[in-house]
């Protein structure tokens, strides 16, 4: 029982033991009956110093292979300035629990405030909440308030523009909520518009959710979306990636109602997927539906302006079955990662990493066209850092043969790749990928002639 | 924890010009973002903070000062288990070779992060005796919702549609009811005993063909074991009802009992509770769902599985099931607190981690026994990690549950869970886990005590508390009235 966690001597059991009236542990469970009670050894490994620890973990460490990522798809690559995890590993934040207890948690209540404030922002959004799980559960959620909000329509419009991991969480919620989920057709990579206003139209739509960079990688074009959906009383709901937002039309710019989205790419690391932070943002109309935690400003005794929970009437642990969403934890420390992360960048330093990203890619790209196997899946389109190409190569063999150095894009289909740069990738290393892809198709090619 | 007040925003350190960042320069900015559509682009930069790095650090640096941890002092927080975050976890979850993975990887890539979710999976099976665990669900109230469709499948796959009643105890935490809610499932409210339990006679009428299952904590709410568990289980299964089991108080069960002995049939865990890993401010904590045999086939896409190549020699696969309720995350869930939660399981091993419940039961049995003179104590007996107090027992003073909490704070020490339970109207919930030591708890229990006494012969001190903090008693009412909820909206009020 002498263990570096535990710092019980055997005289302080028996004291604490004593005071209590009782003899031995075994007694403090004497209210569950016998059979109930475990009393094998459980088949676990033997505890391990903290030496063994770390070679446990280096040993795992070698089963995994970080490679130079051209991998998007909701995860992007972007750098972390060294200062944010040093900020975010600070134990007065890291164990720090919920701010209930507003007088000893200004801390906490003061970046919520400063995240809240950031968020709305970027999405021109009046209000924000503390954060969610992660994009794909935030526009969930985003779906339940527009249903609650319509309050006699349950019928819910995703497009097929938007990622498909988001899409399929949605609709898991859905299922159990009892909410009917129907398609937009995408047409040439965007969101068909004769579609979204055919359904919108039939009256019966209580939100309608589309992205913008959507799954592609294509910047879409919304304009007149949000007046056609309010004229008839549907809330519309945009999925964006968070970086993004500090160069593109906001969802607020467009008319939306909600925006929804993660945080990821505000340089969280990409975690093998989480923890990152779902954000959600509406309107000051909207805010006594929105799920989840809001800190406002306010004063102390003594009139010291400081930050609190509030709007709490809205939340499980009073609303109960009633709440606006069951949320209780959230993502509040990676809400501060995010937070210090934009307060090094700033507006110019968030447009500079978009700069990059977008030089970067579109660089890429022209290079995959010139090997002569790639083309542009939407030619037309216009794309920020991730777009889509179609190639005459074998794309799971290909994509093993750069295994090696390279995550060099996901497969969306038998010959299409969907492909992503960041500005932690220079010009030489998408020298180096097309050199790569190069060699590829010559030994392809050498292989057909030894054939 | 520095109890003069910081208070600033970083917005208010911003002048136009400074920048905190360095990127390497555009060697292709002959592809210009300006050459995007116009109509596709914002018209106004966000207004951002503009600061310089060694700014930005001291902000958060001289913020976080006014912030308490676990690191700073005890927490007793009923149902929350703020235990010790071992160092080690936060070191091994950072290591590059995990937090660089990016999710959509090839297997053969991944196979050290892959093996981490199944072991900690099987661990969890071990140490709760249920068949297999989903990692994915990212907090508890998450897990309920993910455990809850499982329940809700399992009726639907039986061609039980209307099965959707839902029992929570009156004493359940409010995401209980809330996850049932979101699940599309209707809550219906059994009532405890007197002793706090549930009452069996109440039960039975509620228990018709319409039952989905029944939520519980065991221990409950108020730290009693619920010795009628047995009963309670057989009564539900026999209405064709499955068992739902909170894990929020599985932390008093290491090494003592397991729910799926108790015939529980699903269950979270709240990694960011019984598995020490960080609270951070409100999250990401983790939320695995257990099932028994027969409903693993429901569990969320995606999943890990296991092949086993030669005696020891194993490769891990990502798989969809064609039976699963669908996906609750975008990936594998919040796999950086699983890293965490598996270190600290490895480290205590099978010979520590049986000790953790009954210290931690100890330790509550301890505080309880050591103030029940000062405080009202409802429930006597040998309570589980946790225990409530109905306020002070000296009614007299005026001094209530909030006031106690708020002078603990200037005492150094973080104020208990309060006002929950809602079976007692001033509830004090106490659980001090087993990291705390003798030393810790008896300065507690002084401190309580003269809590008590400054009560009687000074209440008003009590009850403008605290005072020693670096802020005083917020005014709610005021942030509710004024819902100023960022920078933008506090620049355009005069004053608050």
């Amino acid at each position: 029982m002498n263990y570096k966690f535990f710092p019980h001597t055997q005289d302080d059991v028996k004291q604490m033991l004593d005071k209590c009236g009782l003899k031995s542990l075994d007694e403090l469970y004497k209210d569950i009956p016998e059979e109930l009670q475990f009393k094998r050894d459980y088949d676990l490994p033997r505890a391990m110093s903290e030496i063994e620890v770390r070679n446990f973990f280096e040993e795992l460490a070698m089963n995994n292979n970080p490679l130079k990522c051209f991998m998007g798809a909701g995860v992007y690559d972007h750098y972390t300035p060294a200062v944010v995890q040093d900020i975010v590993n600070r134990s007065e934040f890291l164990t720090s629990y919920t701010p209930y207890q507003a007088e000893i948690s200004q801390g906490t209540l003061q970046y919520i405030f400063e995240y809240q404030s950031m968020m709305a922002e970027l999405t021109g959004m009046e209000v924000s909440n503390a954060s969610m799980y992660d994009g794909c559960t935030a526009t969930a959620e985003a779906m339940m308030m527009a249903v609650s909000n319509a309050k006699k329509r349950n019928k819910v419009l995703i497009s097929e523009t938007v990622n498909p991991f988001v899409i399929r969480v949605v609709e898991t919620y859905a299922k159990f909520h009892g909410i009917d989920v129907e398609m937009i057709e995408a047409e040439n990579g965007v969101t068909s518009r004769a579609d979204f206003e055919a359904k919108v139209g039939a009256d019966d739509v209580a939100g309608v959710i589309v992205a913008s960079p959507n799954f592609f990688g294509i910047l879409e074009d919304y304009t007149g979306w949000a007046d056609f959906c309010h004229e008839h009383k549907t809330l519309l709901i945009m999925n964006c990636p968070a970086s993004a937002l500090s160069v593109i039309k906001t969802p607020a710019e467009w008319g939306a109602d909600i925006a929804v989205g993660d945080g990821q790419s505000l340089g969280i690391p990409m975690n093998f997927g989480g923890p990152y932070v779902g954000y959600l943002c509406t309107s000051k109309k909207l805010i006594r539906k929105m799920p989840g935690r809001i800190v406002g400003a306010t004063t102390d005794a003594d009139g010291k302006r400081a930050f609190v929970l509030t709007l709490q009437a809205r939340e499980q642990h009073i609303r109960r079955e009633k709440a606006t969403s069951n949320i209780c934890s959230n993502q509040s420390l990676m809400a501060l990662f995010v937070t210090v992360y934009m307060s090094l960048m700033g507006k110019q330093g968030l447009r500079e990493v978009n700069e990059i990203s977008y030089s970067n890619a579109h660089y890429l790209a022209d290079q995959l066209v010139k090997t002569g196997k790639f083309e542009l899946e939407y030619p037309d389109k216009p794309f920020l850092n991730e777009f889509v190409v179609k190639t005459s190569l074998d794309v799971d063999d290909l994509l093993n043969y750069l295994e090696i150095s390279y995550a060099a894009g996901v497969p969306i289909d038998d010959d299409k790749l969907l492909m992503c740069a960041t500005e932690t990738i220079s010009k030489e290393d998408i020298n180096d990928l097309i050199d790569a892809i190069n060699e590829y198709i010559k030994e392809e090619k050498e292989d057909k002639n030894d054939e | 924890m520095n109890n003069t007040f910081y208070g600033k925003l970083i917005f208010e350190l911003s002048k136009e010009g400074r920048k905190g960042y360095s990127l390497p320069e555009n060697k292709l900015a002959e592809y210009k973002l300006n050459d995007l559509p116009a109509a596709l682009m914002r018209q106004e930069p966000p207004c951002l903070p503009e600061v310089d790095e060694m700014t930005v650090v001291r902000h958060y640096t001289n913020m976080s000062n006014n912030n308490f941890g676990v690191d700073t002092g005890f927490y007793p927080l009923g149902s929350c288990t703020m235990k010790y975050n071992p160092k080690i976890n936060e070191q091994m979850c950072a290591k590059p070779e995990f937090t660089q993975l990016h999710p959509l990887q090839a297997e053969a890539d991944i196979q050290g992060a892959l093996a981490v979710y199944y072991n900690l999976q099987r661990s969890l099976a071990e140490l709760s005796g249920l068949k297999e665990f989903t990692l994915n669900p990212y907090a508890g109230a998450h897990g309920e919702l993910t455990g809850l469709m499982v329940m809700r499948s399992y009726h639907l796959d039986n061609g039980n549609p209307n099965r959707v009643k839902v029992i929570i105890p009156d004493s359940a935490h409010g995401t209980n009811p809330a996850s049932a809610a979101v699940c599309g499932l209707e809550v219906v409210v059994v009532k405890s005993r007197p002793d706090g339990t549930v009452d069996v006679e109440d039960l039975k009428p509620l228990l018709d063909e319409n039952v989905a299952g029944m939520m519980m904590t065991n221990p409950n709410t108020l730290g009693i074991f619920e010795h009628n568990i047995a009963e309670i289980a057989k009564l539900v299964h026999e209405a064709g009802g499955l068992m739902y089991y909170d894990g929020a108080n599985l932390n008093p069960m290491l090494g003592k009992c397991r729910p799926g002995d108790l015939g529980f049939d699903i269950m979270h865990i709240n990694l960011h509770k019984t598995f020490s890993t960080p609270h951070g401010g409100g999250g990401p904590g983790s939320g695995p769902v257990g099932v028994r045999e027969g409903l693993e086939k429901f569990l969320p896409n995606p999943r890990v599985i296991r092949e086993q190549l030669t005696d020891d020699i194993y490769y891990y696969h990502i798989e969809d099931g064609e039976d699963s309720l669908g996906s609750i995350s975008g990936f594998l869930g919040n796999f950086g607190v699983m890293m965490r939660a598996y270190a600290y399981i490895l480290t205590l091993g099978k010979d520590e981690i049986k000790n953790v419940g009954p210290l931690a039961v100890l330790n509550a049995n301890y505080v309880k026994e050591s103030l029940k003179d000062y405080y009202e104590l409802p429930l006597d007996g040998v309570c589980k990690h946790e225990f409530v107090f109905d306020g002070l027992k000296d009614k007299s003073t005026g001094v209530t549950t909030l006031d106690v909490a708020k002078r603990l704070l200037d005492y150094g020490f973080h104020a208990p869970t309060i006002y929950f339970p809602l079976l007692f109207h001033e509830a004090m919930m106490i659980e001090p886990p087993e990291n705390e030591s003798k030393e810790t708890l008896d300065e507690f229990i002084e401190v309580m005590k003269k809590i008590a006494i400054e009560a009687k012969e000074n209440p008003e001190l009590v009850k403008t508390a605290p005072h020693n903090t670096p802020v005083r008693r917020l005014d709610d009412t005021k942030a509710a009235l004024k819902q100023i909820v960022t920078y933008r909206e506090l620049l355009s009020v005069d004053e608050l």
